[in-house]
């Protein structure tokens, strides 16, 4: 029997919400690490049992949890992320050099083949790996010090590096993204990265169109087609077809380009989904209706998705990472809300339910697909 | 025998009650408490001190005998009655929140 295990990331701790395929009645577990933020949680594609959390708190720091049974229980692994070199400084918000500091990490990126390797992307910008299960953490140095790190500067949210896509055909392959950094590309498994933010434009950063310096949100692909990538900038829905060494925008006819989560439908490649939010000064959806729009043709064409979801007197958010899509023959879509709501859709997005209404803000949103 | 309160989250990690009794070598400092925690809590370390620099995170303090010890070296001796175990090392989660 097929079903689908969706892993939601709260501040104030971690659910799992399973369904079996027809997704309609739902379990829900948790709190797990009740009170403490968790920034992701994310299963291992080899091994579904495998699952990883960012566990974190400003006053007590990060911790990185491991569980071996589908999130039932959990085991402290390794915390310690040191970064691999004198880390030297990055640009502080007002542009003066600032010592670059860990604070967490906000995405967990588990290998597509070995259960045991994750990848960690933290704050301040940098990529760690484990090879052992989480235990122990190493720093991939070649990002940072790739030349363009001292320029680096935060975002609203931290300089955060949040977006970690492996490519499914080369695994030498990584793309990671960071705010207010821009998108980065290794093609030798991690060692040497290059800026690739050609046709990227932001108008709040002095040279609109520098090497470096843009607020991506979050990119997405789709595993058939890795040479294509979608990206959700602070403002501007963009896409590669070159593996991001050129962008073009797609916002078309969205009522607001801003916004944070994007991703791929599971079978329709050019199937894209996003959620608009009003402006970067006003964090909620334009006009107090929570659409997610969908493009079946790889941007450009949007249209709203609303049955189901509140319209009216909603003022939520969707962060970057909260949004996913699951395997199934029918795709489902599962997004979370800073309101503490986690809706689904077992149609592609024709119709919405809320699977849980009254979580604490939710931070992140993955989901498994189990056979 | 030193005592050591630990805030509720930290228990909840090391999977202990409210408080630990630690066997320190050498001179009873705050410094020498927190190696024995460690090292006898490993799952603790780093969220009281910095991994790398061994820094008191920032809204952690350290308190007894109704002492703030949170700004001393860690080398400082800690009082008498906590040395002796008469009284509990404060490991306190700062107020904050809203």
């Amino acid at each position: 029997m097929s079903g689908v295990r969706v892993l939601v990331g709260t501040r104030k701790g971690a659910f799992v919400l399973s369904a079996d395929g027809k997704r309609k009645d739902w379990r829900v577990s948790g709190p797990h690490f009740g009170g403490w933020e968790i920034y992701h949680v994310k299963g291992s594609p080899a091994d579904p049992n495998r699952l990883y959390a960012s566990q974190s708190s400003g006053w007590f720091g990060q911790i990185i949890q491991r569980s071996d049974d589908g999130g039932t229980t959990w085991e402290q692994v390794g915390n310690k992320f040191a970064y691999a070199s004198v880390p030297g400084t990055h640009q502080w918000y007002d542009g003066t050099p600032h010592p670059w500091e860990f604070a967490r990490v906000w995405h967990l990126e588990p290998s597509l083949t070995d259960p045991d390797t994750v990848y960690a992307g933290v704050e301040d910008a940098a990529l760690f790996r484990s090879t052992d299960g989480g235990t122990t953490w190493a720093e991939l140095p070649g990002l940072r010090e790739h030349g363009t790190g001292a320029s680096w500067q935060p975002g609203a949210g931290g300089l955060c590096l949040h977006t970690i896509l492996l490519d499914p055909v080369d695994p030498d392959r990584i793309f990671v993204a960071i705010s207010a950094a821009g998108a980065f590309r290794t093609d030798d498994g991690g060692k040497s990265w290059k800026p690739i933010n050609k046709g990227l434009r932001s108008e709040q950063i002095p040279d609109a169109d520098a090497e470096v310096g843009h607020c991506v949100h979050r990119i997405a692909m789709h595993p058939s087609r890795p040479n294509v990538l979608f990206m959700q900038k602070h403002w501007d829905v963009m896409r590669s077809d070159d593996a991001g060494d050129s962008w073009r925008e797609v916002s078309g006819n969205l009522p607001s380009d801003f916004g944070f989560p994007i991703d791929v439908h599971a079978h329709e490649p050019d199937t894209v989904y996003v959620v608009p939010i009003k402006s970067d000064s006003e964090h909620f959806v334009p006009d107090a209706k929570l659409r997610v729009y969908r493009s079946r043709t790889g941007g450009n064409e949007w249209e709203a998705l609303t049955n189901g979801l509140p319209q009216g007197d909603c003022y939520v958010n969707v962060l970057r990472d909260a949004m996913a899509v699951d395997a199934l023959d029918s795709c489902g879509i599962y997004f979370g809300t800073t309101g503490g709501q986690v809706y689904a859709s077992s149609d592609s997005g024709e119709s919405w339910a809320p699977i849980v209404r009254d979580l604490p803000a939710v931070l992140s949103v993955e989901v498994q697909t189990l056979s | 025998m030193i005592r050591v309160v630990v805030p509720w989250h930290l228990r909840t990690l090391a999977r202990v009650g409210s408080e630990v009794e630690l066997e320190v070598e050498g001179p009873a400092t705050v410094g020498a408490v927190l190696d024995a925690l460690e090292a006898g809590y490993p799952m603790l370390q780093g969220t009281i001190r910095d991994h790398v620099t061994r820094k008191r995170r920032p809204f952690v303090r350290f308190f007894a005998c109704g002492l703030d010890l949170s700004h001393d070296q860690p080398e400082t001796p800690l009082p008498d009655a906590v040395a002796t175990g008469s009284e509990p090392l404060l490991i306190v989660g700062a107020m904050a929140g809203g």
